[in-house]
């Protein structure tokens, strides 16, 4: 009752802050939605099935360059449309790459998702009349159930209708990962994570499993992705760069990947921190290096550990 | 079965018949883990079939011979640390109605896996247990949970790699007792065990099968392995004649 209340407020709060009238932090709260649904799908991965990839970045980009592509290529502006694209190609690029990176774990699968994280990253790079090179893509202003709001600029489309529809995706993707992590699925899952060898004996496929869970952080990693890639209006390759992987596992341990809230509220803190430490000193990355290190040494269980003290993800 | 050069097993036949309880005994690098191991699917032999069912499943592997209807325990205690008795027993359950992968299913609204997981529990002394983690357990209901998971398969037929080891002299018979009436209550239809414990080995056996350098040194019913001087020799001691 006491969790339900404070998820409650803070779904008020967030519905709030357009109103409040602050643009500048209204449009940080964009990149907020789009890395917290991405991030559900990472510690799909690694909160739940013990395997952590440090090439997330990859979905990321392909949901951001499946909205460039569509916008600026084809001139399909229906988000919904954008959005659907954007999970299918997720799909078609985890199948392959989840298939040949769930044989190994540990170090081996990390290195792995992180060598096709670069891989695209070249793609990306290299493929000047594909993708635009170091260049990169424009994304277009897309239109949001159809509905294309001719008389707002643009920060006024991010501060409204392209907001609630962001907060409203946050919702359903907490709500479809909740239930995933609730389900048989997601409990066979965890069996992985906590003893793989003593799973398979109870009937537990367990690269099955670990490619679906793959193939269900794809999806997430590439929503965010398109939802990422509209308030900056320009994807380059730096979106699939092994740096942005490891901003997302950052994100995911000062959250606390053992808590099933605890990657929203990293990307919140990351975000957040981010702009401000930037504000102060152009040393940010020393700084957040720092704090990287006092939360794994001193907060394991990252800022939800202080809060839920349960340790695992999914007790 | 070959390990590079040394021969792990060799020549070993042996055939289950249905409520049977086979124990497999001798002294250590006489080829008992690898015995199991071969039987459960989890190394193929290097020459040789394991026949289940009517198929050889020499080598499929655990989950394949799980679905079949084979389980296993291990010798250390092996389970989901974080993991409840009931969410430990709800895993075997689920793979056994092969309902594991559904990605979306609410699992706390499944009434049949509830149902089952409670029957597991109640038969294995851990229905006042199902939502303590499986790591704040005593040793004693962790190796219960151990075997209990695995007899949540509703196997024909299960495997149990020293079921008593690890646990004090006093909680042995009550978990083979627990272990017997369970088999009994589930239908499974042969045990087979490796044991070192030799009461409770004479205590619960139908056969045994004595290994001793990676062969069969007899295969017979308690009474006649007592009266074999070699293997009391071998495998036994004195102590137990």
């Amino acid at each position: 009752m006491k969790h339900r209340a404070a998820l409650a407020l803070a779904l008020l709060a967030m519905a709030l802050v357009p109103l409040a009238g602050r643009d500048y932090y209204t449009t940080l709260m964009l990149p907020f939605f789009a890395y917290g649904i991405a991030l559900f799908g990472l510690n799909l991965l690694f909160g739940y099935t013990g395997v952590l990839s440090f090439g997330h970045a990859l979905f990321v980009a392909v949901g951001a360059y499946t909205a460039a592509y569509l916008t600026s290529a084809f001139g399909i502006l229906h988000f919904e449309v954008i959005l659907l694209v954007a999970i299918g190609a997720a799909v078609v690029v985890a199948i392959p790459v989840g298939l040949l990176c769930i044989r190994y774990v540990k170090i081996y699968f990390g290195m792995l998702t992180l060598a096709f994280g670069m891989l695209f990253y070249s793609f990306l790079y290299k493929f000047y009349h594909l993708t635009g090179g170091d260049e990169g893509m424009r994304v277009l202003r897309p239109t949001l159930l159809g509905q294309s709001f001719p008389t707002l600029d643009k920060v006024g489309f991010l501060t409204g209708p392209y907001y609630y529809y962001s907060l409203a995706l946050l919702v359903i993707a907490t709500f479809v990962m909740w239930r995933v992590v609730r389900s048989p699925l997601g409990l066979s899952l965890r069996s992985i994570r906590e003893n793989p060898d003593k799973a398979q004996y109870v009937g537990v496929s367990v690269r099955r499993y670990r490619f679906f869970a793959f193939v269900i952080a794809a999806v997430f990693g590439a929503v965010g992705g398109a939802l990422l890639s509209i308030p900056t209006g320009l994807v380059d390759p730096l979106l699939a760069y092994w740096t942005h992987s490891g901003n997302l596992v950052f994100m995911l341990l000062l959250g606390g990947f053992t808590n099933f809230f605890g990657p929203i509220l990293g990307a919140f803190v990351f975000i957040f921190l981010q702009d401000q430490v930037m504000s102060l000193t152009q040393y940010w990355r020393l700084v957040f290096g720092a704090i990287l290190a006092v939360v794994v040494i001193f907060f394991p269980h990252g800022l939800m550990g202080l809060v839920d003290p349960r340790r695992r993800a999914g007790t | 079965m070959f390990y590079g050069d040394f021969c792990a097993l060799d020549g070993v036949s042996l055939a289950v018949r249905d409520g049977e309880f086979v124990s497999i005994i001798g002294p250590n690098g006489a080829g008992k883990t690898t015995l199991v191991n071969v039987l459960t699917g989890l190394v193929r032999p290097t020459s040789g079939r394991v026949r289940f069912k009517g198929g050889d499943v020499a080598g499929v592997g655990p989950v394949p011979l799980a679905r079949l209807g084979m389980a296993r325990s291990f010798q250390l205690v092996s389970i989901f640390p974080a993991l409840t008795v009931a969410e430990t027993i709800a895993v075997a359950v689920l793979a056994q109605l092969g309902r594991g992968a559904r990605p979306l299913a609410a699992l706390a609204r499944d009434a049949e896996v509830r149902e089952r997981v409670r029957e597991i529990a109640d038969l294995f002394g851990l229905g006042d247990k199902l939502t303590r983690p499986g790591r704040t357990l005593a040793q004693g209901d962790k190796k219960l949970l151990d075997v209990a998971s695995a007899f949540a398969l509703h196997p024909e037929i299960i495997l149990l790699d020293e079921p008593t080891s690890g646990v004090s002299t006093r909680d042995k018979t009550t978990i083979m007792d627990v272990l017997v009436q369970a088999s009994k209550r589930i239908g499974i239809k042969a045990i087979i065990q490796v044991e070192h414990d030799m009461d409770i080995v004479f205590g619960y056996s139908d056969r045994i099968v004595a290994l001793h350098q990676g062969r069969v040194l007899a295969d017979s019913t308690p009474e006649d392995i007592r009266r074999d001087e070699h293997v009391v020799a071998t495998v036994i001691g004195k102590r137990l004649r």
